[in-house]
């Protein structure tokens, strides 16, 4: 955990725009023969909310351990703002949530935030207003002189999302952060991470929720058994990934599904009655081929409704893919 | 940022985690108690039904707290970290591996000097007098930075369990005690009880308390003093290489 040399957030000396916020390459790391990360590599650009998504046990969390200083990589090389990752440099311009709320319990939330600031050398004057503001804005500040060991789950989330980011990083590192969380916890942060990426913060966000990613996220990354399989936008993935759309048609009056599969371009024809679902490759394709059919046979439609593949969808197929492969 | 400001720089970030430490470990009824309790109740069976004169007495007592309570919480704050993934945190933060061993040794010294009070205001209440309390105070600082940064050599081992590290610094610690001319002045020993005492820096102290105190002295504060800042070094430069190979197997 110490390379580099030390640094003052007002004395870093080098321009923070027009660069990766956090470029990653060939990034390896074993836990005894199993090959956790294998190579990996991506950018994140600056003032970008990147999502990292993966099954449990790809590789995720220790990519983040990796990135944040926590522990070392075997191989490859990983930068955060320009320095190298785990460097005293690298930590000062960085916040990090990870997955289990570690706030000391011993503390108030107050002294927690206090305590933070004074390692990342806030002024007091200034830390003071910082822990005022963000604990105004999770709903705790109420709570403040309370220790932490009274606190739920919830808000040791958010409590620790605070420790983040008193020291206004410039790269926020969240490892599942709304997991086990109650809605009202989970809006909240999420609300959070919006504010943030419209500040211009640059987010790595481990998830994995998948309408969260899609939601939130710019970019997403997908990880499984340690590499990585796709880097996209969720709607390019999506897109890209799911070869098949699903048309959901209804009826005035019953129709066999017999009679359906017939048509060009379709490739499974689903239900019974009123309502079809029909799966394809070309949903335009075959939308027309359901308008000419409907109009041959006086049959009037009801409903019509084209499905693109979810980003669930695309990581389970590119998830299942790997493993497959493997 | 040059070498210099960075050990600055670093340094003042350790004076916050060793805030942090008081706070949490140290500042606990059942902690100061077991500080002054543990070594007044295992001297007192030693010296209950001995004629020993004060400035005998108050020395030992004295070396005895120093020792205990700067070798109480220090070794177990790592385990308790790692368990609570509180460490998990502080490695998070732009703070080097010697930078939390610092802040922890000095919450460490300051509790192991509040904590001598105790016996240096019971020697005064029984009639002792402090001949020298300059070298007396210099003798206690020493040895508080001294003990400290012997407890971070007992944390070294990557266990999260707190009452593994506790066995293991009880393994060293008591039969140091024994050895080191606490029950019984130096100069009094026999030879090769003399040649085992040298070895250990509480006899070192013990003989600095001593000889301030008026009491007998085999060494010199001359000796005593710097054998006890070289041992200091010698024992702080074992417990950062050591953390710093073990401390990632914590994470």
């Amino acid at each position: 955990m110490e390379k580099g040399v030390a640094l003052s957030p007002i004395s870093t000396g080098r321009t923070l725009e027009n660069r990766s916020a956090i470029t990653v390459e060939g990034l390896t790391k074993y836990y005894g023969n199993l090959l956790a990360v294998d190579h990996v590599g991506f950018n994140v650009n600056n003032g970008e909310l990147f999502g990292f998504l993966g099954p449990n046990g790809a590789g995720k969390t220790t990519t983040v351990r990796i990135l944040t200083g926590i522990i070392h990589a075997e191989g490859g090389t990983g930068l955060v703002m320009g320095y190298p990752a785990g460097s005293l440099p690298a930590k000062q311009l960085s916040g990090v949530v990870p997955e289990q709320a570690n706030a000391y319990v011993d503390l108030s939330a107050w002294d927690n935030l206090i305590l933070m600031a004074e390692l990342y050398r806030v002024r007091l004057s200034e830390a003071r207003f910082r822990a005022e503001a963000l604990l105004q804005k999770v709903g705790l500040y109420e709570k403040k002189d309370n220790l932490v060991k009274t606190f739920s789950l919830g808000m040791r989330k958010r409590l620790i999302i605070c420790l983040a980011l008193v020291s206004e990083p410039h790269v926020l590192f969240l490892d599942e952060p709304t997991s086990g969380l109650d809605v009202q916890s989970t809006r909240l942060i999420r609300e959070m991470l919006r504010k943030l990426r419209k500040e211009g913060k640059t987010i790595f966000l481990t998830t994995h929720n998948m309408d969260e990613a899609s939601e939130l996220c710019d970019r997403v990354a997908i990880i499984n058994h340690g590499k990585l399989v796709a880097i996209d936008t969720p709607e390019r993935l999506r897109i890209g990934a799911g070869r098949f759309h699903v048309v959901e048609i209804g009826f005035e009056r019953p129709v066999a599904p017999e009679i359906l599969s017939q048509l060009q371009n379709v490739d499974k024809v689903e239900g019974t009655g009123n309502k079809i679902r029909i799966y394809t490759e070309n949903p335009c394709g075959l939308v027309a081929s359901v308008v000419d059919f409907t109009r041959s046979h006086s049959l009037t439609m009801v409903n019509l409704n084209i499905q693109t593949p979810s980003l669930e969808e695309a990581f389970v197929r590119l998830t299942q893919e790997v493993s497959h492969d493997k | 940022m040059t070498n210099r400001s960075v050990v600055l720089d670093q340094t003042r970030r350790s004076l916050a985690i060793a805030k942090k430490d008081l706070r949490v470990y140290y500042v606990k009824g059942p902690v100061v108690i077991f500080g002054v309790l543990m070594p007044t109740f295992l001297f007192l069976a030693f010296f209950i039904g001995r004629q020993m004169p004060l400035n005998s007495l108050i020395p030992g007592l004295l070396g005895m707290a120093v020792f205990f309570t700067a070798t109480a919480v220090s070794p177990v704050i790592a385990p308790w970290e790692t368990q609570a993934r509180t460490l998990e945190r502080l490695a998070s933060c732009p703070v080097a591996v010697w930078t939390i061993l610092l802040g922890d040794m000095l919450a460490s010294v300051v509790f192991g000097i509040v904590i001598s009070f105790v016996p240096i205001l019971v020697g005064l209440i029984t009639g002792a007098s402090i001949h020298h309390p300059f070298i007396l105070a210099a003798g206690v600082v020493l040895a508080a930075f001294c003990f400290s940064s012997l407890a971070l050599i007992f944390s070294f081992p990557p266990a999260s369990s707190p009452a593994t590290i506790m066995m293991l610094s009880s393994l060293i610690k008591f039969p140091l005690v024994f050895v080191s001319g606490v029950f019984m002045p130096v100069a009094e020993l026999p030879a090769w009880a003399k040649g085992i005492a040298s070895f250990s820096p509480l006899t070192y102290f013990t003989e600095v308390a001593r000889y301030c105190m008026g009491g007998i002295s085999y060494y010199p504060p001359s000796l005593s003093l710097p054998l006890l800042l070289m041992v200091t070094i010698v024992f702080w430069g074992i417990a950062v290489s050591l953390h710093k190979r073990t401390l990632p197997r914590r994470l």
